[in-house]
């Protein structure tokens, strides 16, 4: 739809960044996502944020209760949800009040006035009405969204609760107005969703939220946001955990092997479950376990048995999972475990954003038991990075770690599709010969052991976690060769390097600043790097996807700026290992507040340190 | 697939490593029988897949020529499960301790035995942890003087075929380390019954806990301190001139003192049924405890149901009908796309 709306002014952005906010009951998740594609078709590039509350059903109105989606999209390009909205879609007080500070001053602030009881206001904590106050701060737009909406249906055979149940998508339809988004997408998925009155009453408030925005007085701009200069190709959304789990079944697809996913629900990782869960018609097996432990030892089981074992869980998981992973490092079985990292310690902060099991992944092991491991570092990179897992996996003999985040597993991102040709197919072999076979030869050149699987006459072979020998695998307590077997298997994992691209530098291959990033803070820290260049500074930056082994040029990168900056959302993990690895003087830069960084803030202390005197 | 299975002997299931066991430990027996019965079972000898977890009774795998995994404590279920729930085609046997099964691995014991999978449990009861230097077990009796217990244990012990049937078990079954006939034969229903099959097997260790089952692993005392269950056949055990039965009602069991050439159904004795769809015949069963009554040996409950690996093969084999194979392209397609122009 691209009505014109007669004697209204249009306006030309170059980007905008919306969040809306409301009560967790008002679907605003689901709002943002429909806003999401809408806009993807739109052609902008773009980049979101969900973040709701740790509570299923908290308190109506309260400010535990709220829940908010932030879209960021442009016409240029677009690296992270962005710091300060320039918009916020306030549905009730509660979210107003949790949300007004985080607005760029000026900035557009809608809101239900329906909304502003005595009653929701001292729910949300405000002692007297916060508007009057606002409407010299901010561009206050204040519709009466459950009266209209409610006009809107009067003469449908539909109850008041669920008319009001609606309400989202009167506002979705004004917003679309407001940012000339077509509205059909979101019509088909109301179709393909909902019958009967239902679907008349969403349709019909969506239709009425549009031509609200056409004839209302209160707003007389709309505005554009031109196409972006985007790669030509098939485009989708996708979020980090949609990623994970396609490339979960395209694992198996590729490598002509059959997939066995054990897994115990967690936060933020559950939805991986349910999305493999889906495709057992690609002979995709999931099994819910007990708990993370069994999670594992299934997992491993089945890779025993010849098939792609893979784990999926979330920090206090993949806690419970290191035992296991210690006998994958043992029995030399290939296993893919994905960690979607979320704040803690313990439980801390499930639904919250951070990047802090690092160390827990390369050493959270008793005794020496290396173990690669690849960090996502955008949800359409973890398709990518899961592939590559099971690659890794099956050549080396090895367990492999994936390492994503809560922010990567919900944002989504548009993605191109990749052509299924152009995808790599890894090559998977079972051992079969009972002449050449001893369980734990190795391949000269990855180290590998064969892979030899129950079914196979003459290769009974018993492996386990006690010490191995030397190509019989037998159990051994030969001290030499437990140093030997110790040695080869790190030094298996460190050829892994071999398979790694050399690091590609954004910005100038040496000078001043370098700044080292790792995972799921790809966006803001390149969106800061490239801001910093553009005002004149000299920084470059790097971002590390393979954190064991780590690339083969990291070190010569390294040492070619005077000063390193290590921004992590953990309290200095990654630069602790580059300053003992490389002996360089990397300064981190960290952040355990469960969200993630602001460019501005990244900006900040690239200026600061670019300012500061070189000091050894 | 080999086509010599037939021909297979219990050597052919020896493998070369040299067994650790104490001398004396009844960990020998149950192995020589193991191997004994692999040959009758009809599956290729490369079909077997022996896991254990970790104590005296876990090293088994290592002696048996078979494949195997000898994996971390209390987990062996759960290996288990991912063996056979991808494999359906192998013959998966778990063993384990009553540590390694009942007390760190208890919460897996119960849900592999609930999910039904095809396996076989073999549970070496000895009631105490070997391999660590005999501290009490979860199946050690009250008042047990180990060394984590100087004072005696004070807890109560948990019976791991009451466990099982709890956990909805379709078969049950307790044997003796030393009595090999009968442990072959309750190996050989084990394997034949479709899903989850726990066989509890009293081991002695002459080393921490010498003589737990010194009475029924007599050949003389088990006639009176042992009821041997045979399907459709009366509760009646004891030696010739002390004949008696067990009659159970209301859940209830008791002794029944049998003249000689009695009828022993007519006398109220109980005629045992391994089918009952309830468990709580079994665990009624389960319940007996020496000195008051005999052990039962033998089947308690054999009853079948689907089992995980048929419903999950089942279920990967009805999408792939109903769906058609999955084709990678179109999941990367499906739902919204939009193309991007060359421009
Ligand atoms: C995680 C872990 N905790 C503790 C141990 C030590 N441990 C090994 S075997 C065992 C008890 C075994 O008892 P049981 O299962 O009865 O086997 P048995 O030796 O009696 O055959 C313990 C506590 C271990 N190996 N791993
Ligand atoms: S300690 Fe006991 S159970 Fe372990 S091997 Fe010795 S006798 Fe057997
Ligand atoms: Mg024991």
């Amino acid at each position: 739809m691209s009505r014109k709306a007669p004697g209204k002014t249009v306006q030309q952005l170059e980007s905008v960044a919306i969040r809306f906010t409301g009560d967790s009951g008002d679907g605003m998740q689901l709002t943002g996502t429909k806003f999401t594609e809408s806009t993807a078709i739109a052609g902008n590039e773009l980049s979101t944020l969900p973040d709701y509350p740790a509570e299923i059903r908290a308190p109506i109105g309260t400010l535990a209760g709220v829940s908010g989606f932030q879209i960021h999209f442009s016409s240029k390009s677009v690296r992270t949800p962005a710091d300060h909205p320039d918009v916020l879609v306030a549905f009730n007080p509660a979210a107003l009040r949790a949300n007004i500070d985080d607005v760029r001053p000026t900035g557009m602030v809608i809101v239900n006035s329906d909304s502003f009881t005595a009653k929701s206001l001292k729910r949300a904590g405000y002692a007297e009405d916060p508007r009057p106050a606002l409407r010299d701060r901010y561009a206050m737009v204040e519709i009466p969204l459950t009266r209209l909406n409610r006009e809107a249906l009067k003469d449908l055979d539909i109850n008041m609760r669920d008319a009001d149940r609606c309400k989202n998508f009167f506002a979705l339809g004004l917003m679309y107005w407001l940012y000339h988004r077509p509205v059909e997408s979101t019509e088909r998925w109301l179709e393909s969703r909902f019958k009967g009155s239902v679907l008349e009453a969403n349709l019909r408030v969506l239709r009425a939220g549009y031509a609200f925005g056409e004839t209302t007085e209160i707003l007389p701009v709309s505005y554009i946001v031109p196409k972006a200069k985007i790669q030509p190709g098939v485009y989708r959304n996708i979020t980090g955990n949609k990623a994970l789990a396609w490339g979960i079944v395209a694992a198996g697809e590729l490598m002509q092997t059959d997939v066995f996913l054990g897994a115990y629900p967690i936060t933020p990782a559950s939805e991986v479950l349910h999305e493999v869960a889906r495709y057992r018609h690609f002979g995709v097996k999931t099994f819910q376990a007990e708990d993370e432990i069994a999670a594992i030892c299934a997992a491993i089981g089945a890779s025993f048995a010849g098939e792609l074992g893979v784990t999926t869980t979330s920090g206090p998981g993949f806690v419970l999972k290191q035992e296991a992973l210690g006998l994958a490092v043992m029995a030399e079985l290939p296993l893919v475990v994905i960690d979607i990292q979320r704040a803690g310690p313990s439980t801390g902060m499930p639904t919250k954003i951070e990047q802090a099991d690092l160390l827990l992944a390369l050493y959270g092991r008793n005794s020496d038991s290396p173990i690669p491991v690849i960090a996502a570092m955008s949800p359409g990179d973890c398709f990518h990075t899961v592939i590559e897992a099971f690659a890794w996996a099956v050549k080396y003999m090895t367990p492999v770690i994936v390492l994503s985040n809560g922010h990567l597993a919900n944002s989504s991102e548009p993605w191109r599709i990749p052509d299924v040709d152009t995808l790599p197919r890894p090559k998977v072999g079972y051992w079969s010969d009972p002449e050449t076979f001893l369980p734990y030869a190795r391949d000269p050149e990855t180290l590998a052991r064969p892979w030899a699987i129950p079914g196979t006459p003459g290769l009974e072979h018993r492996i386990g976690g006690l010490a191995k020998e030397q190509g019989t695998g037998n159990v051994s307590y030969d001290p030499r060769n437990n140093e030997d077997m110790i040695r080869l298997r790190a030094e298996k994992v460190a050829r892994i390097a071999a398979d790694i691209p050399p690091i590609e530098i954004d910005g100038p291959g040496s000078g001043e600043l370098l700044v080292v990033g790792w995972g799921g803070t790809f966006g803001a820290i390149t969106a800061a790097v490239e801001a910093a260049r553009q005002n004149g500074k000299a920084v470059s930056s790097i971002h590390l996807r393979h954190l064991n082994p780590f690339p083969k040029n990291l070190g010569s990168i390294l040492r070619s700026f005077d000063k390193i900056l290590v921004p992590e959302l953990n309290e200095g993990q990654l630069v602790r290992l580059l300053r003992t690895e490389f002996l360089v003087p990397a300064i981190g830069m960290n952040k355990v507040r469960g969200q993630p960084f602001l460019i501005e803030e990244l900006l900040a202390r690239i200026d600061e340190m670019l300012s500061e005197e070189t000091s050894p | 697939m080999t086509d010599h299975f037939n021909q297979l002997t219990s050597k052919d299931f020896m493998s070369d490593q040299d067994i650790r066991w104490c001398p004396g430990c009844g960990d020998y027996s149950i192995l020589a029988n193991v191997q004994r019965v692999m040959p009758d079972l009809g599956v290729p000898r490369e079909n077997f897949v022996f896991v254990s977890g970790i104590g005296c009774s876990s090293r088994f795998p290592y002696y048996m020529n078979t494949y195997g995994m000898h994996t971390i404590h209390g987990r062996a279920p759960a290996f288990a499960t991912g063996i056979k729930a991808s494999r359906p085609d192998l013959s998966v046997w778990v063993v384990t301790g009553d540590g390694d099964g009942l007390s760190i691995g208890g919460n897996h014991m119960l849900h592999t035995i609930r999910r039904n999978i095809d396996i076989q449990i073999l549970l070496f009861n000895n009631r105490v942890y070997g391999l660590t230097k005999g501290q009490y077990s979860p199946t050690s009796q009250i008042g047990m003087y180990t060394s984590s217990s100087p004072d005696g244990s004070i807890d109560h012990p948990i019976d791991p075929l009451a466990f099982a049937l709890g956990a909805g078990a379709t078969f049950v079954a307790r044997a003796i380390d030393v009595d090999g006939a009968h442990l072959q034969q309750l190996l050989r229903r084990a394997h034949d019954h479709p899903g989850t099959a726990m066989i509890e097997i009293l081991q002695n260790c002459p080393v921490y806990n010498d003589n737990e089952w010194a009475e029924v692993e007599d050949r003389k005392s088990r006639i009176d301190a042992a009821l041997v269950l045979e399907d459709g056949e009366p509760l009646v055990y004891g030696s010739e001139g002390h004949r008696r039965g067990i009659s159970l009602h209301d859940g209830i069991a008791r002794v029944i003192e049998l003249k000689k050439d009695q009828d022993p159904i007519a006398a109220g004795v109980a005629v045992h049924n391994e089918a009952y769809q309830t468990p709580a015949y079994a665990f009624a069963l389960a319940s007996l405890r020496r000195p008051d009554f005999p052990l039962p040996i033998g089947v308690f409950r054999a009853v079948e149901t689907a089992t995980y690996d048929a419903l999950l093969q089942g279920q990967v084999a009805g999408a792939v009908v109903k769906r058609g194979a999955g084709s990678l392209h179109d999941l990367l397609h499906s739902g919204d796309t939009w193309t991007v122009e060359e421009r």
